[in-house]
């Protein structure tokens, strides 16, 4: 890697600028009485060279946004290998979040498996089974699709109350990305599926290359409706951390069934109750009773700017309020901000109407004087379902679940600009 | 659906029926197939199949139904019982013992469960050896990893907890994952008899057999844990669903709001400024010249790259190897710059140091007592052994197989000195 990707210095550049007489703190002070010496004095970009091509031939951001990098909870888990990371959702905008920050979840590492050395197998209640090699799946008909891929504990830790301080952590297990892959329902059909015989009573059993298999079962619908095997994100080869080079893309249900590194689907007449979906990925209720097969992850959004990570740092004046919004049903059709903790409502402008399982971004255009804000957003999808607050959803399932908290979030803005997460009644 | 046929309008007639479902392929040049379809029969409706190689100039023969090899075309053929499906002749069949190999799922009747047989008296040191690293010697856990016993009658407590015994439905879970996914970074190294044995250990941790019972292909199914009758089926379109569908409130909606907790009360977020190096403080810091972009996410935040350290000695290409081969002790030791005890020590300097002598660090009592150095010797006669090596080290992993190996790891080892 070059010299220049790294960046100078902080030394150097402090000593760069002070070398043109002109200084950093113009930076902050646009808005003083004098001319910017931005403006008026040549800068270096303006006289000189910049990188030319090649510098860098594969890119990455430039080192001002590098603070933009996915984060990770130490105390969470007991390591790396078997933990997830936070999407930095504070500070994107648009809906497709890139790969590479985009949120890491592994339960034995992420592997490397070389396309020449993958193989995908079907098995199980089918004619013939079969194997496929990369190169095979590229020669099915592909389908391209946004979705967003949510973990199943998004916002988990907040059941209790609230914790985490900043959009990317409390719901930063997120993603959206443009996938191009084959539909699940092809390669059953390529492996014939007259063995299976009714699909109602059938499932799917599908793992992945790595030690942890993290196999999950999923019903036999669902399967030939909108499961894609997919093998690019974003116009690009899958990152290692997202399954390289082929995931299950299983739309609007919880991330966990994503199965990275995919190497097998089995049909099989009952779910294999894997460890994924028995002693992990179930919600267990007030009364010691646990939900399990709570695959569909429900309408929810949250406000990523301004928020904790993301205060309001320009003064009084316009103000747009942003956020994003999904829902494993469907299209959101509306999302609604409030200021004051659930008062009253206004509702927002979508950048784009909603699409299937897709995350839509919100806008609220508005104007802020310093008063204090107790922002909220609420999504609704195309199902009529209305996001709902933590206390309602408590109200059905006590206090001991941990996954599918799709409640309304609170971030407290202050005088400041800055933003807290709290809890309100 | 019907939209589709118009975009193939130039087809011959009696292409219409096979282009439902087309749509989604519709407006894309689909690259021409190397093969044509063999058989194109409908898949179940309202499922839309993908009819895309029927390109009207890639794929003319494929939209002749007459053309098909016995393909039954039927756009109404909701029979799921009858969908041959679409076939392009791609991959190939799967040898039986290919299926053998990677067809190691357990179903709750035991379905998958190979013959074998273990108890939990054979299945304390297994397990001694293999899992308490983590689980702890009688599965109840050491810090963040999970507890495998304990817990009963905790799930509608505040603070419920989830183990095996208290928690897991099936035994055929227990099988399936130790025999699948453990030892966490050796996985698949156990035989059947050892996982049977510390599936054993496990159910007998947590009261629920005896440590004679032998737990086999037979017994195993036969267990009932006490939780299995604890789950239902997600409900929720019947418990919340229907509230919560409803047209929401905008004006007058409470009150009054009062914040009745704060995330910084807590204080638990992690430190957004441990990712930035420390520097010099000065005015107008701009916060994207923290240098230490670490292109790993996962790397400890405060981590710095490793300074490869200018030791001629070291072949580099051994210590490339032995990078490769940490991979396996990655879950439990960390080396480097600022690398911190974990489930094993810090290992940054290890070699030439003093054997049990990591501050902050709990050994097994042969290894605080054992005296001496980490020399060269040493460390490769424990890489290769452990446990023959230091009698009753608390590390799990089964050794090194390869003299290779073991050099290579201690050439990696040495090029972090402190």
């Amino acid at each position: 890697m070059s010299k220049e990707t790294n960046g100078p210095s902080r030394r150097k550049f402090l000593t760069s600028a002070a070398a043109l007489g002109a200084g950093a703190v113009a930076a902050t002070g646009a808005r003083a009485a004098g001319p910017d010496p931005l403006i008026t004095e040549i800068q270096d970009w303006a006289s000189g060279f910049g990188a030319g091509v090649d510098e860098v031939p594969y890119g990455l951001p430039i080192k001002f946004e590098d603070d933009v990098i996915r984060r990770n909870v130490e105390w969470l888990t007991a390591d790396t290998i078997s933990s997830i990371n936070f999407t930095p959702i504070h500070a994107l905008d648009g809906t497709i979040t890139p790969q590479g920050c985009a949120f890491e979840r592994h339960h034995s590492g992420a592997i490397e498996l070389a396309k020449s050395e993958y193989r995908l197998m079907i098995n199980g209640l089918v004619d013939k089974p079969l194997v496929f090699s990369y190169e095979d799946l590229e020669r099915f008909p592909r389908e391209q699709h946004v979705y967003f891929c949510e973990c199943a504990a998004n916002t988990g830790m907040e059941w209790a109350g609230a914790q985490l301080n900043g959009a990317q952590f409390t719901h930063g297990m997120i993603h959206n990305m443009e996938y191009t892959g084959v539909p699940l329902r092809t390669l059953l059909a390529e492996a014939g599926l007259d063995a299976a015989g009714d699909f109602k009573d059938k499932w799917v059993y599908v793992e992945g290359a790595d030690a942890s298999s993290n196999g999950r079962s999923i019903p036999m619908e669902k399967a030939m409706d909108d499961v894609l095997v997919a093998f690019k994100a974003n116009g690009e080869a899958l990152r290692k951390e997202h399954g390289y080079p082929v995931r299950l893309v299983v739309p609007g249900w919880e991330g966990n069934m994503w199965v990275k590194w995919i190497r097998r689907i089995e049909v099989m007449d009952g779910p294999v109750e894997s460890r994924e979906e028995t002693s992990k990925y179930t919600d267990t209720l007030e009364d010691g009773t646990s939900r399990k097969w709570t695959w569909v992850m429900d309408a929810k959004s949250v406000v990523t700017s301004p928020s904790p990570q993301s205060p309001i740092t320009h003064g009084h004046g316009p103000l747009v309020i942003t956020g994003m919004a999904w829902s494993g049903h469907g299209k959101i059709t509306r999302v609604d901000v409030s200021k004051d903790g659930g008062k009253t409502w206004e509702t927002a402008r979508l950048a784009a109407p909603g699409e299937d399982k897709a995350l839509t971004r919100f806008y609220l255009d508005t104007t802020w004087n310093g008063e204090d804000m107790l922002l909220q957003s609420r999504a609704m999808d195309e199902t009529g379902y209305v996001q709902p607050t933590k206390a309602q959803l408590r109200d059905v399932r006590g206090l001991n679940s941990i996954y599918h908290n799709n409640c309304i979030q609170t971030w407290h803005v202050k005088a400041n600009g800055e933003a807290e997460n709290v809890e309100v009644s | 659906m019907s939209k589709s046929l118009k975009l193939y309008g130039g087809v011959a007639a009696g292409i219409g029926l096979m282009l439902v479902g087309a749509y989604n392929f519709a407006d894309r040049n689909v690259a021409g197939y190397p093969t044509n379809p063999q058989v194109l029969a409908e898949l179940p409706a309202p499922i839309p199949e993908p009819v895309a190689p029927v390109q009207t100039a890639t794929a003319p023969d494929a939209a002749d139904p007459a053309a098909l090899d016995g393909g039954i075309v039927g756009a109404a053929h909701a029979d799921n019982g009858d969908s041959t499906g679409l076939r392009f002749g791609l991959g190939r069949e799967a040898l039986p013992e290919e299926i053998a190999a990677w067809n190691v799922d357990i179903s709750p009747d035991g379905t998958g469960l190979p013959v074998g047989t273990g108890n939990a008296f054979d299945g304390e040191p297994l397990f001694e050896d293999n899992c308490a690293a983590c689980h702890g010697s009688f599965a109840e856990g050491v810090g963040n990893w999970p507890k495998l016993a304990g817990g009963d009658g905790t799930l509608a407590d505040d603070d419920p907890l989830k183990t095996v015994g208290s928690y897991w439905p099936y035994t055929s879970t227990i099988w399936d994952y130790v025999h699948r996914s453990m030892p966490f970074g050796a996985a698949q190294t156990l035989s059947d008899d050892d996982v049977y044995a510390i599936v054993a250990y496990i159910l007998y941790s947590n009261d629920i057999i005896d440590d004679e019972f032998e737990v086999s292909n037979e017994t195993l199914p036969t267990i009932t844990l006490p939780n299995a009758d604890g789950f239902i089926v997600d409900d929720r379109a019947e418990t919340e669903y229907p509230i919560w569908r409803t047209e929401p409130c905008m004006e007058n909606c409470k009150d009054s709001v009062e914040i009745t907790m704060r995330a910084t009360v807590l204080d638990v977020t992690p430190d957004e400024e441990g990712t930035e190096p420390a520097v010099d403080p000065a005015p107008a810091a701009d916060p994207a010249e923290a240098a230490a972009v670490d292109p790993e996410p996962e790397a400890e935040p405060a981590a710095e790259p490793a300074a490869a350290p200018a030791e001629d000695a070291l072949d580099p290409e051994l210590v490339a190897a032995g990078e490769k081969l940490f991979g396996k002790c990655k879950a439990c030791h960390q080396v480097g710059d600022g690398a911190k005890n974990r489930v094993g020590p810090q290992l940054t300097g290890v070699v030439g140091r003093d054997i049990g002598a990591v501050e902050g660090f709990k050994y097994s009592r042969t290894m605080a007592d054992m005296g001496g150095t980490w020399d060269e010797e040493i460390l490769g006669a424990f890489l290769a052994d452990p446990r023959g090596t230091v009698k009753g080290t608390k590390m799990a992993f089964a050794g090194l197989r390869k003299d290779e190996e073991v050099a290579a790891m201690i050439a990696y080892l040495k090029s972090f000195s402190e």
